[in-house]
This record gives structure tokens, sequence and C-alpha cells, in this order.
């Protein structure tokens, strides 16, 4: 607190009186008030996200019977053994990755160079940002009605431009999962877009201006000066994008229902067909439960893997 | 140490020899062409980009028996708004619409009211398990929706709310992405503030509403516009919790369209529309507002 | 040859001339100081030197070359910038190093190059640290070593002291001096500090709201300023500037205050006569004044507000009859006034400027 004139003795503070009654009371008042504000958010969470997942974590041990109406059989971890080791599951998950892979660094290799290129001092560039970010006006289903009528047979917009496929794209086998991903990749490029030219905007107009008058060009500034200043948004842009994409579920609804031949039956679509056409509820818990380790997994590795390529500032 | 010693990197003596009249002309003329190829770059993408909605709404004012014509046609010369008004009546667009907006506006409030309270409370007040509390709002975040599906499914059931619009929104009434901004927010108000109002007399309550609250508008302007955004666009909850036009959101009405008005697909390309206008007038007046809420998380790192 | 040459160079933005028609050619080997305050133009100068703005109208020349639609980075220029602009995820080492890369120097010279630069600003034990970890002083020297590694034709700097302290400023001046002498380098200095201009130019250019007022060493800048803005601006305490007007007595004129009047020198005579003006703006410097001994009966009526003194000299701020405030700088070891008390100011014709009210012009011999 206080030093004294006499250099090297300090007046050790007093230790606080004890509360008094009104400051006691006050305290818990403050307290009170406190959990009152906190508790509709508390109570949202704890019925929809806290107990739900503690519940189906549970529901996993249900085994349920083919026929409804039954009632269904308390089995343990047979069931999590038994489904999390069947070919379905690994398919799907192998889908679910190849997905996250075809959407997620398209999409950021797309929005970053767009950035870049709306960064320019250029007369009406402003017009050119809000065409590049209008795509996050789209939702999943929009984009996937929009997409699928155009790639239907019936509308035959495809063949038209010379990319025919036989069977038609999104009932093609070999195509199909890309397609989804091309939809996924256009309808998510606005709010990319978004993220990365936020990202740019906050690296000083100088280091630009300085390292062009040091001789650097296009390629080598962006190498030398954005990425590596850009290096926090897009690590934060990848996790953010890898979460979205494994928890994509309306443009497979929409496009392919998870077909042709399971080719795009990622993690999320097979619970919802388990869960409401197989009315298999046990099933869709375990599954479930599997989609979240993967997440959390996910995202943790790559807090630790990637944070350490990337260069914060002071 | 001398720096003159060494010898200056050499320069391009070939260019400096050409008489300057030559090299001005064509030094201007390379920056013209070079602005050029740019905006010819930048145009090339935004039509790649508008291309599929460009697309729908032309074919959306098409004769069905023109949308198949090949060569497509890219403009309508006689557009046909009557698919419009099918898409709206025949198709129920009207009611998507207004039940999207009913519960968009419940959840919205909900969430931006919620994160309020709790980012006040995490800002202002001090009470035990504060940072615990804190993870366990941010948690939230990391729990898939897929894992609380079932569940919640039967619990709004059992709730009576199936097929309501309580029903839609009661799950997303809060959100630890909305908290944990308005906390950021409260935070960087000065702390003389509060000690200036409660000098004046004001308790938590009206110092939350008189004077925090209006000087994080531009964050709870980010929320709303953020809230209502993801609200509008949510597929899953609705697919599974509805079961008839009566509470049909935009989304799922959108995925009943196409199905009905298989060999109309005109009408099709006009509920997406329709579906996208709401967002894209958001989007014009408060462009800003979704930036700052969207980049919230990513400009912290 | 590191010469410069802006030829009617003009910068518009959106109606707003940031630069209106500036003509200058910086020598070889010389320092020019661009001076002025906020927003009167000269940082948009300097960028349209390097490269980082383009002319509305007009031709840059740098050495030889018309360089007007050049890149930046084919200018053969180097820029140290206000904020150093240091790339922060490189090491100092690498950032002096970045323009030598760009330039595709291989790497035995280039180490070379970024060793000499490094000591010669002493920064040789710090090549392996980041700018986060360094001081400001030592991260100033990094942005000069960066801008020196590569011996550009010319050296441009944007207010490099400006976020130095004021002691290390001192300090850094001195060093940039000796270092252009020793580089023999053409510099173009951009800075709002006159002392800055004063002590280190050998010319100063004055601009005023994207208008250049002045070009001349610093010595000829002070004693003959070119219009009211100029005297102003240079010169610390500043000139004091005064209303008054012009009486003729005989052949000789005389500058008519309100409580005295003041004998002008002959050139100034002849230019006001000239000029045929009747009310003028009467400026002398604060140290051209001295107190009339009493008895004395020249000079002009004024009373001694208040005497402030910062130990070397001694400001005496005084009022004349018509409230008008007249500032005197003293010697130290000269007598001081007393406060509310009567005096009488006097000063040398040979210093007594005379402006033109309407346009600012200073009558008299220009030589600049």
């Amino acid at each position: 607190m206080s030093a004294s004139t006499a250099p090297g003795r300090l007046v050790t503070p007093a230790p606080p009186p004890p509360p008094t009654p009104a400051r006691r009371a006050r305290r818990r008042r403050e307290r009170g008030l406190a959990y009152l504000l906190l508790l509709p958010a508390l109570v949202v969470f704890v019925t929809f996200v806290f107990w739900p997942l503690v519940h189906n974590v549970y529901l996993g041990f249900f085994r349920n019977p083919p026929f409804p109406g039954l009632p269904s059989k308390y089995v343990g971890l047979d069931q999590y053994k038994s489904v999390l080791t069947s070919q379905d599951f690994f398919d799907s998950v192998k889908t679910t990755f190849l997905f996250a892979i075809l959407t997620v660094p398209i999409g950021i290799v797309l929005g970053l160079g767009l950035a870049v290129l709306a960064h320019q001092q250029l007369r009406g560039i402003g017009v050119y940002r809000t065409i590049f970010s209008s795509t996050v006006a789209t939702s999943v289903a929009v984009a996937a009605v929009i997409f699928g009528t155009l790639m239907s047979p019936a509308v035959g917009l495809l063949p038209w431009l010379g990319l025919d496929t036989n069977p038609p794209i999104l009932q093609n086998p070999d195509w199909a999962l890309i397609a989804v991903a091309l939809v996924t990749v256009w309808q998510t490029l606005g709010l990319t877009f978004i993220l990365m030219a936020s990202g740019l905007q906050s690296v000083p107009d100088e280091l630009f201006e300085a390292a062009e008058v040091d001789g650097a060009g296009a390629w080598s500034r962006f190498w030398h000066v954005t990425l590596p200043m850009m290096s926090p948004t897009i690590f934060f842009t990848v996790v953010v994008g890898t979460i979205f994409a494994f928890q994509s579920f309306g443009q497979i609804d929409i496009l392919t229902q998870g077909g042709p031949l399971k080719k795009t039956n990622v993690l999320t679509y097979y619970i919802y067909d388990t869960l409401q056409r197989q009315s298999d509820p046990g099933k869709a818990a375990v599954l479930a439960v599997a989609l979240f380790l993967i997440t959390l997994i996910l995202a943790l590795a790559q807090l630790r893997f990637l944070e350490r390529r990337v260069s914060y500032e002071r | 140490m001398s720096v003159d010693a060494s010898p200056a990197p050499a320069l391009d003596h070939a260019r400096l020899q050409r008489t300057p009249e030559q090299e001005v002309r064509r030094q201007h003329r390379r920056r013209v062409l070079g602005k050029v190829a740019r905006y010819a770059l930048l145009t090339f993408l935004a039509i790649v980009i508008l291309f599929p909605i460009y697309i729908t709404i032309v074919n959306s004012l098409l004769l069905p028996s023109d949308i198949t014509h090949r060569p497509p046609k890219l403009f309508p010369t006689d557009p046909q708004w009557s698919s419009y008004a099918d898409a709206w009546n025949q198709g129920h667009m009207s009611t998507y619409m207004v039940n999207s907006a009913i519960v968009t506006v419940i959840i919205t409030l909900g969430q931006v009211l919620t994160a309020i309270l709790a980012g006040y409370a995490f800002a202002f007040l001090e009470f035990p398990f504060k940072r615990t509390l804190f993870v366990v709002f941010l948690a939230t975040l990391m729990v898939p929706f897929e894992v609380t599906i079932v569940t919640n499914v039967a619990t709004i059931s059992n709730l009576g709310l199936y097929n309501s619009y309580a029903g839609l929104a009661v799950p997303f009434l809060a959100t630890g992405f909305g908290a944990f901004l308005m906390r950021q927010t409260f935070m960087t108000l000065p702390h003389d503030l509060r000690d200036a109002a409660a000098l004046d007399g004001y308790g938590h309550w009206r110092f939350l509403w008189r004077v925090a609250v209006p000087l994080a508008r531009p964050a709870v302007a980010a929320l709303s516009v953020f809230a209502f955004l993801a609200a509008w666009n949510q597929y899953l909850w609705p697919l599974l919790i509805t079961k008839d036009d009566q509470y049909r959101t935009v989304q799922i009405g959108l995925k009943q369209l196409q199905q009905t008005s298989i060999d109309q697909v005109n009408i099709t390309f006009a509920g997406a529309i329709i579906a996208v206008i709401p967002l894209v007038i958001l989007l014009l007046f408060f462009q800003r507002h979704l930036v700052r809420g969207l980049t919230a998380g990513a400009v912290k790192g | 040859m590191g010469r410069v040459v802006l030829d009617h160079v003009s910068k518009t933005f959106d109606d707003v001339a940031a630069v209106d028609d500036l003509s200058i050619e910086v020598a070889d080997e010389e320092f020019l100081v661009l001076l002025g305050p906020s927003g009167c133009g000269k940082s948009t100068a300097l960028r349209m030197i390097a490269g980082l703005e383009d002319p509305t109208a007009g031709t840059i020349v740098i050495g030889d070359r018309v360089v007007t639609d050049v890149e930046a980075k084919d200018r053969d220029v180097a820029m140290v910038f206000q904020s150093y602009a240091l790339y922060p995820h490189m090491t100092v080492r690498k950032n002096i190093e970045f323009p030598l890369r760009s330039r595709k120097v291989p790497a035995a010279e280039r180490d070379q190059l970024v060793t000499d630069a490094a000591e010669s600003l002493d920064l040789g034990a710090l090549l392996e640290r980041k700018p986060a970890q360094l001081s400001g002083g030592q991260r100033q020297r990094v942005a000069l070593a960066r801008a020196i590694v590569r011996r550009p034709q010319v050296f441009l700097m944007d207010e490099p002291l400006s976020n130095l302290d004021a002691k290390l400023r001192v300090q850094t001046r001195a060093e940039l001096v000796e270092l252009q002498r020793r580089l023999k380098a053409t510099i173009v200095y951009v800075t709002h500090d006159q002392v800055e201009a004063m002590t280190m130019g050998h010319r100063i250019a004055v601009m005023s709201n994207g208008v250049l007022q002045q070009v001349g060493r610093p010595q000829d800048v002070y004693a003959k300023p070119a219009n009211l803005f100029v005297a102003r601006f240079i010169g610390s305490p500043p000139m004091n500037t005064v209303a008054g007007r012009v009486v003729a007595s005989g052949n000789e004129m005389f500058a008519q205050l309100p409580g005295g009047q003041v004998p002008l020198a002959p050139e100034v005579s002849a230019a006001v006569r000239e000029a045929g003006l009747d009310e003028v703006v009467i400026g002398v410097r604060p140290e051209d004044l001295t107190f009339a001994a009493p008895g004395d009966g020249r000079g002009v009526d004024a009373n001694v507000t208040v005497v402030e003194s910062l130990g070397h000299e001694r400001h005496v701020i005084c009022r004349l009859t018509d409230q008008q405030i007249v500032i005197v700088r003293q010697d130290a070891h000269d007598a001081a006034p007393r406060e509310e008390s009567a005096t009488r100011l006097v000063a040398d014709p040979a210093a007594v400027h005379l402006f033109d009210p309407e346009s600012g012009r200073r009558l008299g011999t220009d030589d600049a």
C-alpha cells in the first residue's frame, strides 16, 4: 500500500475489517442476483444440452427391438461395442472425414483468395466485397434446393454444360459426395470470405507498404506478410469450419439422403436416419456419442497442432 | 565499420539506357493493363459466385417448358411472375414465412436477453464458482446438436410442445456464444462508470438497462443479427419437431415445396428466392453488424 | 545519382487537393526536410515519391528515370515509416535482409550486407530477437538498417523520430545527420517538428494545405520567411506578428504600432512603397526585441504582464496598448523587468519584417 518516508521500511497494510452484517447482506444479495441472472440460460442449458448429453450416453445402453411397441432391453456396453465396430459406422466416419477434407481446405483457400483480391484499393471494390459475401444470406436448405434442382436430370443444366455423368451426378456413387461438397463450399463461401476479409483488415497497411517499397512482388508479399499475419484468423476458421463440416446435415437430407449406396452417409445423417426411419433411438444415441467424441478430439488435436504454427504478435 | 565499402546490388542497367519517352509510355501502358486485368479477374469471380442465384431468379420467371429449353435462356423476355404467387399460395410459402418469422423472433429475443443477463453477471458481479460457471457456458459450444436430439425430441413431446412454436424455440433460448460476447463487451466498459452510477443511487438492475446495455448497443445489434441468421436458417430441429404445414418453417417448407412442385421447377425456384429475400434485406441494412458478430470470436483469436 | 524531382505534382482526394502543384528538386546527397503541420500534404508527397500513391497530375523523377508510373518495388527507394513497420513475425536479421531477398541477392553477399548494416547501427547483438522484444529506439534502428542495407538511390523518412521519447530523439537526430554524411545519401525527410527541420536539413521545404510555401536553407528560411505562415511556423517562441500601419516621415518610412513607431530598413521601405500598402502586419522575432533603457524615447509602449523564467533564458510576455500580445526573449543574465510594469520595446530595423495582410507575403527582397 504506502511506503513511509524512511527508505526501506514499508508500512504493512492493516488486514481488512471483518465484514459487517450489512456488508455480508449486500454480498449475499449480489450473489443471489448473479445466480438469478444466470438462471434462465442455465435452465436452458441443463435441460437441452447437458441433461440430453448424459441421457444420451445412457440411452445407448438400451437395444431397441426391430418392432416398435416392444420394450427395449438393457445391454450395457454391448450396443456400443457392436455399433462402433460395424462396417456401416466405419464407412460413415470415413465419409464424414472425406466430406470435411473436401470442404474445409478448399473453402479457406477460396475465401482467403477472394479476401486478398478484394483488399485492393480499386474504385468500386465495395461492390465486389458485397457480392463475395452474398452467399451468407443463403441457408443450407436454399443452396441445396437451388443446386439440387439445377443438377437434376429434369432441368438438365449440367449435360448442357458438358458435365454429363451417367448416372446423373446426385445419383452417382462416385460423384455425389463431391457434388454435395461443392454446394457446401459455395454456401459457406460468403461466411469464409467475411472472416478472412476481417482478418486481413486487422493487418496494418504499413506492413504491406513496407514490403512493397522493399521490393516484394505480389506473391512475395502474400507469402511473407499476409499469411503469417493472418495465421490466427486462418486457424480459427479451420477449427470452426471443421466443426461445421462435421455437423452438416441439411444439404445431405435434401440432395442425396445419404445415398447413393450410402456414399454420402455422413455421421449426422446416419444418426437422423437411424432415429427417424429405423426408429432405433438406442443405436442413434451411440452414434451421437461417437460424433461428440470425434468432434471433441478433432478440435483439441487442431488446437494442439496448429496453434504452434500460429504467429501471434506482442 | 564503413558501410560504403561493399558494392550495392546491381540495378537493371538495360532498363536505364532506354530513352525516357519510350520508357514512360511503356510504364503507363503496363499500369493501365494491370488495372484492367485486376477488374477482369474480380468481375469473373463475381459472376461465378452470383451465377447460381442469377439462374434461379431467371428460371423462376420462366415457364417450365422454357427451363428445359436448349440453349438455356439467360434472360426472361416474358417474365412469369405467377410462379411467385403460386409458391406463396399453393406452395404455402406464406405460412412457412410467418412461422419462421415468429420462431426466429422468439429465439432472437430469448438469446439476446439471456446473453445480456448472463454477460452482466459475469462482468460486474462477484460470486462463487464464477469461473466454473463461465466454463460451463462455453462448454455448451462444444456439444454438437445431434447428441441432444434424441432426448430433446422426447422432452419436448413430453411437455406437449411437439409441433408448436414453443417447441421450435425453447431449446434455443440461450447460447454460450451470446453470453461470451456480452461479457467481453461489458468488460470493456470503464469501471468508473459502475462506481459513478452506484454513487448516484443506481442499483444493478437499473444500471444494466439504463447504462450498460445502451453503451453495448453495437454488440447487442451484432448478436441480434447473428442470432436471427442462425435461427432463420435452422434445419434439423424444425425437421424433427414439426409434422405438418401449420408449423413448418421456411427451410423445411422449401424442401416440401421442391418435392410437391417437381414438374414445375419455376415454382421451386421462386420459393427459394422468397426464402432468401428476408436475409438479403437484413444483410443490406445490417451488414456491418453481421460482420462484427461473425468476427467477434475470430479476431480475438 | 540520387536526385529526386517533382514536377507540378498534384494529388486530389475527392475534390480535396492534398498536394497542389508541387514542384521541387532534391539534389544528389542532399538532406531535404518537408516541414509542415498535420494535413499539409508532406506525407502524401513522400508517399508519391515512394510510389505508394499515384499522383493525379505531374511527373516524378528519381535519378535519371521517370518513375511516375513505376511500381514502388521497382523504384529503388527505401522508406522508414513512422511506426517502423517491422515484420513482427521475423527476427531482426530477417527483417533487415528482407529487401535483399526480394532482389534475389545471393546468400553470401546478403549475409555480409546485413552484418554491415547491423554493425553500423549497433544492432549486432540483437539480430536474433523479434521486434516485440526490442525497445522503441532499437526498433527504429532496425527500420533504418532495413533501409540502408540495399543502398537505395533515395531514403524516404516519415516522421521517424516522433515515437521516441525526448532524450532519445535528440540523440538520434545527431546520429541521423552523421549517417547521412557517411552514406552520402539523398534523404527526403518529413516532419512537423521545426527543430528537427532546422537542425537536420540542408534545405527545408515548408508546406501548408498542399501548397509549397518556401524552400531554402534553414538559416534563410528563418531569417527571410517568404510569408506569414512560414514566419509563424518556424521559430520557438514564434515570431511576434502585430497588425499596424506604415507611415512616411520625409524620406524614411516607419511601422506604426499602437503605442509607438519602429524605423524600417531601406529595402523594406522600398518594397512597401512599391506595393502601395497602408495597413501591414509587422513581424519581429522575440530575440530581436529589447527593452528600452529609461529615458530612451524610442520604441513602442507596452505593459509587462508575465515573466516566464526557463533557467537559461526568459520569456517576457507583454501587451501593447491595444492588448495585442508580444513576447520578448531575454538571456537569463539580462535584467528582468517587473511584472505589471510599463516599458518600451525596441527593435533593430534590420530585424523588422513587414507582411501584406491580404496575401501574407513578406515585403522585401527575397533570396532563398
